[in-house]
């Protein structure tokens, strides 16, 4: 797309990077908050991942065997709302401060003081929600979608999510103004739109969502406190008030949300699969434009989630269509993908694995949301393992797996170290092939009619859970190598190269490994 | 091709449940079948499919389905094969040469609009079944659908009938201490009971959470939103016992909620409708009676193991932080004043709910008696469905 | 491909010095929502472990900005910074516009879509009719709303007016008449605490309250958070007017006035919806 001449690398780098404790606390380096981020994500990859261990565990048979349907619930609540909120969110935003400077040839994010605020409000924000754990009645256990009118009879740890909720969305707004203006401001000189690599167009729209949607979710579970705390009836027919009208409020956030998920997730690919191909990304501009009306239908298409709350025929029309419209651009993403494959000169690493693992599963779970996008069809699915079959499809091996890839990918700019190819294969196989054990299985599960957000199901659902439970645990096994991984990369391994990949010509790989701490202090020329 | 099908679907009538018994060892053999599979007709020991429908909107959502599912099978391997191809044959192991392409706006434009003309193909019958879905007019019988924590209570408009229809599975078979039955679970003691052959129209609320009314076999799921109205219809064709479950989350119980609906033809239903308002009657003159402290103590241990003990405990302990202890609560062994009040109207906002609607008077003056006399309560007096009735007014 | 031009880029972008005060903020947030929390559970020290946020929040805020105001005083920022913090404040506006129509979309649902199918509803609510304003069919409470040409019309004078004079405040900045620079700022401060004072007494007189029903609820919401924006821009206005008294601003550098002014003008049109919609029609 274009070439790159990186007019200074190491010139500036006679400020050293502080050292102790205060580095991490103070840092105004977006290479460190990225760091900070993807450290605090994984660490909340675990977190939910032990929880949905412990589901699968209780899934494992039929029958109340580990835990009590109370607990369960907290188990499930707390599963989703800390994988989506603190482990994928945070992850995504740690590859934007590492890689969106980097790219755009920018010596840092636009407002590198913020940067830091919006890391340091997620451990707090963390630490709130987890201690619910602890407090009298317990956490959460209204799912992660936080429905009143049960959400309004839980203990005091209910108000603590709906606070740290808050918090993670105060975090997320300043991220997202931060990556707008850096992107429309710092951009290298030559550094045109339609020339920024295809991550950092995801992201850029992707934190436009961001802004627009997360004050929405502020403003509804505002609501909710008021309703539990203060005698609102904004949820309550008595006094006039609608628990339907919470659902509209969440989803107008929730839909967007997911495509925040998964927008970025679609940049690392499309990042990943030019470099192993060797060839150019194909359709780069229609790639932006795909995204870009994403974005816009995004807006509307929330009420699919709330097909049998009994919308008029017209709503529910209205929203089936624009919803199956979404099929058109992703479609133009997967069919670009393939083409950038096609005639290229492909090698498999791990990040290559991962990316094409991507493209196969996530049309997976597209088509299965096709599926549930059909008013009749999902009146069936609706609340049943079918959709969460199909989220984990678009979430685990969409979003998780474009997370895993880009780690492997730019592991070595990060750390100047190669990862170990041999453990990132085994990772990428028993990861692929622990998934499908896990969560095809939901698909059969949720068409015989097993409900979703239960402790304990009927006989004829028992085969499934057991196969899924033991998909599940190698699942989170597998997890675990790739920690090892990950590790053993940052403390040492063989040194990187300023590019260790052949095919990748994005600004970073200009910069030597590991990228220096300081970097593009002076813009570099883009022609 | 749907259509084919939907003639062997029917032939190899299965209903999941039946599966229990005969469990196959080589499930896990099933696995990597591809997403086709579930659009093949159900196995007569799987349940990979839908259940097999018992009415016509049922059986419609299930073509609609098998359709959607082979289209998008086809996309897939549309999808797959290229990416095969270029896989196998593009490898730079291979020798290959990059090529240097990078866009092609014809073949983009193309792929932009066939996708839609397909989703207008899947639109369109799907459409036709939405409005047919939510004409819920012309219905011969109305029932209005109640759902509470976690049970539902039926009632048919009209016809003055009305009653609890509350899970059967015991909390033995749960907690695993006993074999768990065929319809674990998917069990109650009074199920909803329609003729065949009728439209029946439901309408649903809810006392207290959002609670989903669902019955896969019937392809009616419904939400029911508390101080809402919603409705939907089904007509039955075969009798039979269907079963479904609450389908949205909505708390501790929710598991535990199932709908089970029994269609019998036009004249058994009759038959049962008089059945029932016979027993309605019978019930209104046993609680003019008195009964003794241990009559009612009996009799409301049995109400409180079905209504009670799922919150309070069988204990009487309750759950720390969520539900009071009954056992030495003040308001248990407190006048009987407030003991009524609070179990005939719960207390706002909270999981409590009101039972004095749920409850015949006899059953709420023996639950009360049991409370509190049970556990460390020792008040050692009784109440009689006449005072429930004196309270409630 | 261009080549590309670099006749007046800056050449480097000041990436500021490391910095406590983001952490101070976060513990000053989590502090915050504890006491709240604390007070919520009705533990005695909640209000004060809130307090305690409260301080440190304000402790943090004036570190912070007072860090600001020094590099901005030194020149450490470029144009391309300026453009930075313009983007910045832009967003910032948009994200309280996103929110704002959070809660307007709730007061649009409820009167064209929840009122009208609770008063259908007849099977719960047999004699309710549901017609804004409401409190309800469960109630069993009449609501009489504020008239909007008392108090609320007065209130929208009075902001407009603020609009305008902080606009011949800047007016003035630009052309460097430092005097009706501040004369407009004080006027706008005056306006914006006028214009609460009324909102107060108006709450005060009110017939209803926030836990009366839907109408309760959404009016003391949206008219609450709106207050709140205009307390939050009268203090800054009032920082702006104080740092205009120092010589902070020069007519060509004087970003930290433009952005409470948009955010004034902001706050102003809300309140012009808030007119129409909740207490007008
Ligand atoms: C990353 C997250 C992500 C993504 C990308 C998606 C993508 C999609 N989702 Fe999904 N969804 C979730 C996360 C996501 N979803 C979550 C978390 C839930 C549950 C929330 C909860 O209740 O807890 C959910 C639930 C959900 C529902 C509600 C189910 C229910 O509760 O009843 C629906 C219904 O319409 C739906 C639809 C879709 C559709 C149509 C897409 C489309 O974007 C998919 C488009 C992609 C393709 C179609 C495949 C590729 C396309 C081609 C190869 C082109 C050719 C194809 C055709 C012409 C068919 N999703
Ligand atoms: C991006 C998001 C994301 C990710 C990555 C996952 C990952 C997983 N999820 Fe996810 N899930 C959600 C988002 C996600 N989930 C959401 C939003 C919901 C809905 C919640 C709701 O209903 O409100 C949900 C609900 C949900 C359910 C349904 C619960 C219910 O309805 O009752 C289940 C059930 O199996 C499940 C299982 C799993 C499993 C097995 C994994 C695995 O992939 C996890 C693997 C990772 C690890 C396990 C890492 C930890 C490893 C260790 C700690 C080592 C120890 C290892 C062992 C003990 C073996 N999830
Ligand atoms: C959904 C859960 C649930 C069910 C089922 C339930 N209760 Fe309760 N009950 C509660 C909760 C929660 C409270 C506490 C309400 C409060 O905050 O004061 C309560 C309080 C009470 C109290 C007052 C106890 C005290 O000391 O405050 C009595 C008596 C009581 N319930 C009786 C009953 C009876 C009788 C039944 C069955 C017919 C029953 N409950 C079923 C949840 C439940
Ligand atoms: Cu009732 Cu779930
Ligand atoms: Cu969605």
């Amino acid at each position: 797309m274009y070439t790159a001449t990186a007019t200074d690398t190491h010139g500036h780098d006679h400020e050293h990077a502080p050292t102790g404790i205060m580095r991490w606390i103070a840092s105004t380096n977006h290479k460190d908050i990225g760091t900070l981020y993807l450290w605090f994500s994984l660490f909340m990859f675990f977190f939910a991942g032990t929880l949905a261990m412990m589901i699968r565990a209780e899934l494992f048979q039929p029958g109340l065997q580990l835990f009590q349907p109370g607990f369960f619930n907290q188990l499930t609540t707390m599963h989703g709302l800390i994988m989506i909120f603190g482990a994928i969110m945070p992850a995504l935003v740690g590859f934007a401060n590492w890689q969106i400077p980097l790219m755009i040839g920018a010596s840092d994010m636009a407002f590198p003081r913020m940067n830091n605020w919006s890391f340091w409000l997620l451990p707090a924000a963390g630490l709130l929600l987890i201690s619910t754990f602890f407090v009298p009645g317990g956490s959460i256990g209204g799912g992660w979608t936080m429905y009143p009118p049960l959400f309004i009879q839980g203990g005091i740890g209910y108000d603590m999510a709906i606070l740290s909720v808050h918090l993670m969305g105060i975090s997320s707004i300043m991220g997202a103004i931060n990556i707008i203006t850096t992107v429309l401001n710092m951009r290298a000189p030559g550094m045109t739109l339609m020339k920024m690599p295809l991550f950092v167009w995801t992201w850029f729209i992707t934190a436009f969502l961001l802004i627009a949607v997360m004050p929405v979710l502020a403003c509804a579970i505002t609501m909710l406190l008021t309703d539990r705390n203060f005698g609102t009836h904004f949820f309550d027919a008595a006094g006039g008030g609608d628990a339907v009208m919470y659902q509209h409020l969440f989803w107008f956030f929730g839909h967007p949300e997911v495509y925040i998920m998964i927008l970025p997730a679609f940049g690392i690919i499309s990042t990943i699969i030019p470099t192993f191909s060797r060839k150019p990304l194909f359709g780069y501009v229609s790639m932006v434009y795909a995204v870009a009306s994403i974005a816009f239908l995004s807006f509307i298409v929330w009420a699919h989630h709330m097909f049998t709350t009994g919308m008029p025929v017209a709503g529910q029309l209205f929203f089936m269509y624009t919803t199956m419209l979404i099929a058109v651009p992703t479609g133009v993403k997967v069919f670009n993908w393939i083409s950038t494959l096609w005639r290229g000169a492909i090698t498999f690493e791990t990040p290559m694995l991962f990316a094409l693992a991507f493209v196969i599963l996530f049309a997976i779970g597209g088509f299965s949301g096709l599926v549930l996008a059909l008013v009749p069809v999902d009146i069936q699915l609706q609340d049943t393992y079918y959709v969460v079959a199909h989220f984990h499809y678009v979430l685990f091996s969409g979003s998780a797996m474009a997370i895993m890839g880009g780690v492997y990918y730019w592991l070595p700019k990060w750390t100047g170290h190669m990862y170990d190819e041999r453990l990132g294969k085994i990772h990428f196989w028993l990861t692929a092939i622990a998934f499908n054990i896990t969560f095809f299985p939901m698909h059969f599960l949720g068409l015989a009619g097993m409900p979703r957000r239960i402790p304990d199901y009927a006989l004829q659902f028992a085969d499934f859970n057991m196969i899924a439970s033991i998909g599940g645990f190698l699942l989170g096994a597998s997890q675990l190598l790739f920690l090892y991984t990950v590790v053993k990369c940052v403390r040492g391994g063989a040194p990187a190269p300023a590019r260790p990949w052949d095919g990748a010509d994005t600004l970073e790989w200009t910069l030597p490994s590991p990228a220096p701490y300081h970097s593009f202090v002076t813009p570099p020329l883009v022609k | 091709m749907a259509q084919n099908l939907r003639s062997n679907r029917q032939v190899s009538v299965c209903l999941p449940c039946r599966a229990v018994g005969s469990r196959p060892a080589s499930a896990p053999a099933l696995l990597f079948l591809s997403l086709l599979t579930s659009a093949l007709p159900a196995r007569a020991d799987y349940a990979v499919n839908l259940q097999t429908p018992a009415t016509g909107l049922a059986n419609q959502v299930y073509d609609l389905h098998t359709l959607i599912v082979w289209i998008c099978f086809v996309i897939f391997i549309i999808v797959l094969v290229p990416m095969g191809v270029a896989l196998v044959r593009h490898r730079k192991s291979a020798g290959h040469e990059p090529a240097k392409f990078h866009h092609n706006t014809l073949v983009e434009w193309i792929w932009t609009i066939i996708p839609v003309l397909i989703l207008v193909s899947m639109a369109w019958p799907a459409t036709q079944l939405v409005v047919q879905m939510k004409d819920t007019s012309k219905e011969d019988l109305t029932i209005k659908i109640t759902g509470r924590q976690w049970k539902w209570e039926y009632e048919y408009l009209g016809d003055g009938i009305r009653f609890i229809s509350n899970s059967a599975t015991s909390n033995e078979q749960i907690a695993g201490k006993q074999q768990k039955n065929e319809h674990y679970l998917l069990e109650v003691d009074k199920p909803l009971v329609v003729p065949t052959g009728r439209k029946v129209r439901i309408v649903l609320t809810a006392a207290d959470v959002i609670h989903t009314w669902w019955v896969p076999a019937l392809g009616v799921k419904q939400d029911a939103i508390p101080g809402f109205i919603r409705d939907a219809w089904f007509k039955v064709e075969q009798p039979g016992t269907y079963r479904g479950q609450c389908a949205e989350l909505c708390g501790v119980g929710h598991a535990y909620m199932p709908v089970v609906v029994e269609a019998v033809p036009p004249q058994q239903f009759a038959t049962w409708m008089q059945d029932q308002k016979t027993q309605l009657a019978a019930a209104e003159e046993a609680s003019g009676k008195t009964y003794s402290l241990d009559e009612l103590k009996a009799r409301g241990e049995k109400v409180y193991a079905a209504n009670c003990a799922a919150c309070h405990q069988p204990t009487g302990m309750g759950i720390s932080g969520a539900f009071p202890a009954l056992s030495g609560s003040k308001i248990a062994t407190g006048d009987k004043a407030g003991h009524m009040d609070i179990v005939l109207h719960g207390k706002p906002g909270t999981a409590m709910a009101a039972f004095g609607p749920q409850l015949s008077n006899l059953d709420l003056a023996a639950v009360i008696t049991y409370e509190r006399n049970s556990w460390n309560n020792k008040v050692g007096d009784a109440v009689q469905p006449s005072e429930i009735a004196a309270r409630k007014k | 491909m261009q080549s590309p031009t670099q006749t007046h880029h800056t050449d480097v972008y000041y990436v500021p010095s490391s910095s406590i005060w983001p952490i101070v903020g976060s513990i000053a947030l989590l502090t915050l929502a504890a006491g709240f929390v604390l007070y919520l559970g009705k533990v005695a020290a909640g209000p004060y472990v809130m307090g305690a946020g409260v301080a440190i929040l304000a402790t943090m805020l004036f570190g912070w900005f007072s860090t600001v105001i020094k590099e901005s005083l030194a020149g450490k920022y470029s144009d391309q910074v300026d453009t930075s913090f313009r983007w910045g404040m832009a967003w910032f506006i948009f994200s309280e516009v996103a929110f704002f129509s959070g809660l307007f979309g709730a007061l649009f649902y409820v009167r064209l879509i929840t009122l009208p199918s609770l008063g259908h509803a007849d099977l719960v609510w047999p004699n309710f009719e549901g017609v804004w304003p409401s409190a309800g069919p469960g109630l069993n409470k009449t609501i009489t709303p504020v008239g909007a040409w008392g108090i609320p019309a007065l209130n929208t004078l009075i902001l407009l007016s603020s609009g305008a004079t902080v606009t011949w405040a800047h007016w003035g900045l630009q052309k460097g008449r430092q005097a009706q620079l501040k004369l407009g700022l004080a006027l706008t401060v005056l306006l914006g605490a006028l214009f609460l004072g009324l909102q107060i007494h108006e709450y005060a007189e009110a017939a209803f309250s926030i836990r009366d029903g839907i109408f309760g609820a959404l009016f003391y919401m949206l008219t609450g958070f709106h207050g709140f924006h205009v307390l939050l821009g009268t203090v800054m206005l009032t920082i702006i007017l104080l740092r205009a008294m120092a010589g902070h601003f020069t007519p060509d550098r004087h970003f930290a006035f433009e952005a409470v002014a948009w955010y004034w003008h902001f706050v102003d049109v809300v309140w012009l919806l808030l007119f129409v919609f909740v207490y007008w029609i």
